[in-house]
C-alpha cells in the first residue's frame, strides 16, 4: 500500500462534505439567526415612530396652552404620560422580556388615551382648530399614529415567523441544540385603539 | 452513501421545509381582494374621464422617466368595511410602488362609495412629501372639488400639486433620477459568475478527472491512472447526482406598467369629503 492511500480514503469524505453543505443551510442553520434579525429590527422601528410621537408631543401642548390654558389637568396628563412613557428604559432585548414589554405597551396606551383625550378636548376651541401650527401638528400626528399602526403591525408579523420556527420541526431542533438563547419574542396583544374609547363630554368642560 | 431509508427520510425533511416556507411565505391575513395593477390611473370606479385619464397617464410616465418617482392614481367603489390607512399600505405593498432601493413611490388612494381619500408615501420620500403637505393637497384640491362632483378636475390639480412638491428639490431629483437610471436588466452579475467558475472548477476538478482519467488516461495500476501528468487514483464510489437550482423569471420592460419593488411605512395623510 502506497502513501496516497490516506488521502484517497479522505477524497470520498471531502466530496460528501461539499455535497452536504449546501442542504446543511437549507435545512435552516441561518433561519433563527435570519429572521431574529428581521424581528429586531422591527421593532427598531416601532420604537423609532414611538420616539418621534413622542417629540412631537412638547409642541403640540405648547400650542394647546396658548388657546386652552384652562383645561389644566388634560395637558397635565399628556405631559406625565409622556415622562413615563419616555423614562422607562426601552432597548433592543425589551420584546424577549415579557414583563418590560408589558410595561412599555401600557405606557405608551397610557399615552395614546391621554392624547386622544386632549385631541377631543380641542374640539371645544375653535381659534384652536383653526391655527395652522395646529392643524400642522395635527396631520404630523396622525402620520406618527399611522405609522405606529404599520410598525406594529409588522413587528407583530416578523415576530410571529420567528417564533414560529421556534417552536416548529426542523427549526426547533437548531434553537434546541444550537441557538439555545434564543427566545421567543412577545408581541403586541391589544389594538391600542380599543384599549379605551376616549369619553367626549359635550357641553361641560370637565 | 445513504441507505433507503436514510434517503426516504432525507427527502422526507426536504419536503417538510419546503412546504413550511412555501407557508410562512403566503400572505398572513387576506382581507378584502385588491385591485390589480394595470397601469399608473387605476379607475376602478370609473370616476376620472378618458380625457383627463389619459393625460393624466402621460404626466405620469414623463415624471417618472425624469425622476424614477412612481406616482399612482387608484380609484376604488369601496373599502369593504376597512379603514383606509391599512387598506392603502396593504395596496402600496401589493404593488410595489417606487424603486426597491429608494421606495420612492405614491399612491393617490380614493374610495368613492366611503367617501375617503389618502395620499400615501413610501419610505424615500417622506421626508419631500410630508404629512402635512399631502394633507394640505387633500384639503386644498380634493376636498373642495370632490364636493363639487368634479372628480377629474379634483384627482388632475392634486397629481400636479403631488409632482409640483416632488421637484420642489431640483438637485435631489435629478440626483434620485441618475442613481436609478431607466429601469432595465442589470446585466450579467459578473462576481457572481465568477464565483461560480472559480467554485464549479474546485467542485468538479477532482469529480472530473476521477471519471476522466480512465477514460483518457492511461492505466499504470489497480484503479490508478496517468492523465495530463498527473497519478489519478479512483476511488470504487459511484456516481454521484446533483440537483440543480435554476432561477428562472426574466424581467420584461414592455409596455404595461409594474412597481419597482418599493414599500410604505405609513407616511401620508388621508381625508374625506
Amino acid at each position: 500500500m502506497s502513501a496516497t492511500m490516506p488521502a484517497r480514503r479522505l477524497l470520498p469524505g471531502f466530496f460528501l462534505l461539499l455535497f452536504v453543505l449546501p442542504f446543511l443551510s437549507a435545512c435552516g442553520i441561518n433561519t433563527i439567526p435570519t429572521q431574529q434579525e428581521q424581528a429586531k429590527a422591527a421593532w427598531s422601528e416601532v420604537l423609532n415612530q414611538y420616539q418621534r410621537r413622542a417629540d412631537l408631543i412638547p409642541n403640540l401642548v405648547a400650542t394647546v396652552k396658548g388657546y386652552a390654558a384652562q383645561e389644566k389637568d388634560v395637558l397635565t396628563s399628556v405631559v406625565e404620560a409622556r415622562a413615563k412613557a419616555t423614562q422607562t428604559q426601552v432597548n433592543v432585548n425589551t420584546p424577549s422580556n415579557p414583563d418590560a414589554f408589558k410595561a412599555f405597551q401600557e405606557n405608551q396606551a397610557g399615552l395614546t388615551n391621554a392624547l386622544s383625550r386632549l385631541l377631543a378636548v380641542v374640539e371645544n376651541y375653535p381659534d384652536l382648530k383653526s391655527n395652522q401650527n395646529f392643524l400642522a401638528l395635527q396631520a404630523q400626528l396622525e402620520g406618527t399614529e399611522n405609522r405606529i399602526a404599520v410598525a406594529r403591525r409588522d413587528y407583530i408579523e416578523a415576530v410571529r415567523v420567528y417564533n414560529t420556527s421556534l417552536r416548529t420541526y426542523p427549526t426547533a431542533l437548531w434553537a434546541k441544540f444550537w441557538y439555545t438563547d434564543a427566545q421567543p419574542m412577545q408581541t403586541f396583544t391589544i389594538p391600542e385603539q380599543k384599549m379605551e374609547t376616549p369619553k367626549v363630554n359635550f357641553g361641560s368642560k370637565s | 452513501m445513504f441507505g433507503q431509508a436514510g434517503l426516504t427520510a432525507l427527502r422526507a425533511a426536504f419536503f417538510s421545509i419546503a412546504a413550511a416556507l412555501f407557508f410562512l411565505a403566503g400572505p398572513a391575513i387576506a382581507a378584502a381582494p385588491l385591485p390589480v395593477l394595470t397601469g399608473r390611473v387605476v379607475d376602478d370606479a370609473h370616476m376620472i374621464n378618458p380625457a383627463t385619464r389619459q393625460a393624466i397617464e402621460e404626466k405620469l410616465a414623463a415624471y417618472e422617466k425624469k425622476s424614477s418617482d412612481q406616482i399612482v392614481v387608484a380609484t376604488i367603489d369601496s373599502l369593504g368595511g376597512e379603514e383606509i390607512e391599512p387598506y392603502a399600505n396593504r395596496l402600496f405593498r401589493a404593488w410595489k410602488i417606487g424603486q426597491a432601493k429608494e421606495n420612492n413611490g405614491i399612491l393617490l388612494l380614493i374610495a368613492k362609495d366611503d367617501r375617503k381619500m389618502r395620499i400615501e408615501v413610501g419610505y424615500g420620500l417622506e421626508g419631500t412629501l410630508t404629512d402635512l403637505q399631502s394633507k394640505l393637497i387633500i384639503e386644498n384640491d380634493l376636498v373642495p372639488a370632490f364636493r363639487a362632483g368634479d372628480f377629474s378636475g379634483g384627482i388632475s390639480k392634486a397629481v400636479d400639486d403631488i409632482i409640483a412638491v416632488l421637484s420642489g428639490n431640483a438637485a435631489e431629483l435629478q440626483a434620485r433620477a441618475a442613481r436609478n437610471p431607466h429601469r432595465q436588466d442589470s446585466g450579467p452579475n459578473f462576481a457572481g459568475i465568477l464565483f461560480f467558475i472559480i467554485w464549479g472548477s474546485i467542485f468538479f476538478f477532482g469529480l472530473g478527472t476521477s471519471l476522466l482519467a480512465p477514460v483518457f488516461g492511461r492505466r499504470i495500476g489497480r484503479n490508478r491512472y496517468r492523465w495530463l501528468g498527473m497519478n489519478i487514483g479512483v476511488g470504487g464510489f459511484g456516481g454521484s447526482s446533483g440537483g440543480g437550482w435554476s432561477s428562472g423569471g426574466g424581467f420584461s420592460d414592455g409596455g404595461g406598467f409594474s412597481g419597482g419593488g418599493g414599500s410604505s411605512g405609513g407616511g401620508g395623510a388621508s381625508g374625506s369629503w
